[in-house]
């Protein structure tokens, strides 16, 4: 199987802070906005060098998604920072008014999304975040794998006109994608080509996935391992592409079982192949207090329970 | 060359007579606060407002207006057509299966001059607040005016944008405030009683004008114009606009009864009597 490596682990969030400071430097349009978490979203940089293209919003994210909005008009590049919960479900209506149904050029950026934000519990973990974005007609859902994935994307949306919901976290994961890659909306990454089973993977469940499939290679199970970083618009093509060799899939994802990666997925699967899947996802569950790595043990989100998935959809091909 | 008062008194009719004819074609939308609030759109567009020939998104070196209470629609939409934005005879398909005149304003079906959707309350401030600070950003020394009820208030996300605009000193800003004193429910004062909507946007730090006669075209004129000199001196400037919902026919005002409620034909004969000037050119 190809071999990748973890280059030292690093939070997804400082890439979306490293992307944000170079945009800041290529791209005068590009505007940023902060309820009141700077440090958390890695926004200090962007803030330090443009402090006239920086807007200190307050603990009032409602008010930021508006002002992101109205920003646009007349030409800018808003990127909106605050925590997964609190750029989603708390400003539910004012994105679907002011900004989707408005197609307003705002960039949603979220961190600490899922479970990994560990100890502060479910009022600031949120699992429910990409049904909510997905089901808004014109948005684009993207969450990325790692810090260069996620710094690539920053950089990326800002040339893509049209509202994204882009999903990143707080925990130093593997960083094991290219230094400086391009990053193309909507093109699912093929990582290790397989014949028995697909996995397709996205955020933090992707180094999951490949981990998996070394332990599956092992068992003498052949695992296609696909990253699917845009949940929307969703790669069908190379999900089927894949899904013609290995006849069954499982999907990986820090989210909700309902509304998430898998349901899109199930779909695409329902609608021109239907094979079996299996989930790896919260089952429709609040999350808890606890360490990153205990959550993800206990609401079975690591690379054991993808090697568990696996095994159960490969008996009912 | 800016219309004289007697022209504008004269699209005011006009533009009451669109209203009342909109609503009663699709037996729906909401004439009452529509009614009220003539003066001040056909005050701002016709003669404050500094604008650019053609629409374009961005607005860039001209001033621009949002209409956060957006179920006033049919007003905007026909001091829009009056003012040149879109055919007037598109007025007819008001409400209508595929047309770009939704029930709440849209940039979605593209209907020129509009710039932002609303009908979802109390998101309107933020917008405009944000469109000016972009305009600062340009350096585009032009204004940003909205439109909100009072009722809207009671949104909180208003009193979120009151507190930013006024802290991060959005001067080049007027939010005028159309105090009707009615909702869907009933009066404002008995639906959720707002105390002093002065004191609240003082307390908040912000340049506050009223205009007591908010259905008098020259009394809205020189309200606008105290407010545009109160403009670029670091306060984000209020206008609370007294207005008589449904001014205009007589069976409407004084209630809140015609907020949401379409008048039938005979009403309607009645209501076009009342608003009736020469040369009046209906769609």
């Amino acid at each position: 199987m190809k071999k990748y490596t973890n280059t030292g682990n690093k939070d997804t969030r400082s890439g979306f802070g490293a992307g944000l400071t170079e945009l800041g430097q290529k791209n005068e349009n590009v505007v940023a906005l902060c309820a009141d978490l700077i440090g958390s979203l890695k926004m200090d940089d962007f803030k330090k060098n443009h402090p006239e293209r920086f807007f200190q919003i307050g603990i009032a994210e409602a008010n930021m998604i508006g002002i992101a909005a109205g920003m646009t008009i007349g030409g800018k590049i808003p990127f909106t920072g605050t925590f997964a919960n609190f750029s989603t479900g708390r400003v539910y209506d004012q994105i679907r008014q002011s900004i989707a149904y408005s197609d307003k050029n705002v960039k949603i950026c979220a961190s600490h999304a899922g479970l990994t934000l560990g100890e502060d519990g479910a009022t600031h973990q949120i699992l429910e975040d990409i049904g909510l974005m997905k089901m808004l007609p014109g948005m684009t859902v993207i969450n990325t794998c790692d810090y260069n994935q996620t710094k690539a994307a920053t950089m990326a949306i800002a040339d893509h006109h049209g509202p994204v919901y882009l999903r990143f976290g707080r925990p130093s994961v593997p960083n094991f994608t290219p230094e400086n890659g391009t990053f193309e909306i909507g093109k699912a990454i093929l990582l290790n080509e397989g014949t028995d089973v697909t996995i397709v993977a996205t955020g933090h469940l992707v180094w999951e996935a490949l981990v998996a499939a070394e332990a599956l290679e092992a068992k003498g199970i052949s695992a296609e391992v696909i990253n699917i970083h845009t949940i929307k618009p969703l790669d069908e093509e190379a999900i089927l592409k894949s899904l013609a060799k290995t006849k069954c899939i499982v999907t990986a994802e820090e989210h909700n079982i309902l509304g998430g990666l898998g349901e899109s997925v199930a779909r695409v699967l329902a609608l021109n192949h239907p094979a079996p899947q299996e989930f790896v996802a919260v089952n429709d569950s609040f999350g808890e207090s606890g360490t990153p790595a205990q959550l993800m043990e206990k609401y079975k989100l690591n690379n054991q329970a993808i090697v568990e998935a696996v095994e159960k959809v490969i008996k009912r091909k | 060359m800016k219309p004289n008062t007697q022209q504008l008194n004269n699209l005011t009719i006009q533009v009451r007579r669109d209203i009342l004819r909109m609503v009663h074609a699709v037996n729906s939308g909401h004439p009452g606060g529509s009614l009220g609030c003539t003066e001040f759109l056909v005050a701002l567009y016709q003669n404050v407002m500094d604008r650019k020939p053609g629409f374009d998104m961005d607005g860039k070196d001209e001033d621009l207006f949002f209409l956060s209470n957006g179920h006033i629609s049919p007003l905007f939409y026909s001091v829009l057509a009056r003012s040149g934005y879109f055919p007037v005879a598109e007025l007819a398909t008001f409400r209508l299966l595929n047309s770009r005149l939704q029930g709440h304003p849209t940039t979605h079906e593209g209907l020129p001059g509009i710039r932002m959707a609303s009908g979802s309350l109390g998101q309107g401030m933020s917008v405009a607040i944000g469109a000016a600070l972009t305009k600062k950003m340009n350096n585009d020394s032009h204004l940003v005016y909205s439109l909100h009820g009072d009722g809207e208030l009671q949104e909180g996300q208003n009193w979120e944008a009151m507190m930013y605009a006024a802290a991060y000193k959005v001067d080049n800003y007027i939010a005028t405030i159309d105090l009707n004193g009615k909702q869907i429910d009933g009066p404002t004062d008995e639906v959720l009683h707002m105390g002093s909507i002065r004191a609240k946007f003082e307390a908040f730090g912000w340049d506050v004008l009223e205009i007591e006669k908010g259905n008098d075209i020259e009394a809205v004129i020189a309200g606008l114009t105290e407010a545009k000199s109160r403009t670029g001196k670091g306060k984000p400037v209020c206008i609370l606009l007294h207005t008589e919902m449904g001014n205009g026919v007589d069976y409407m005002m004084y209630s809140h009864a015609w907020h949401g409620k379409a008048p039938n034909d005979d009403q309607l004969a009645n209501a076009l009597t009342q608003n009736y000037c020469e040369g009046e050119s209906d769609y």
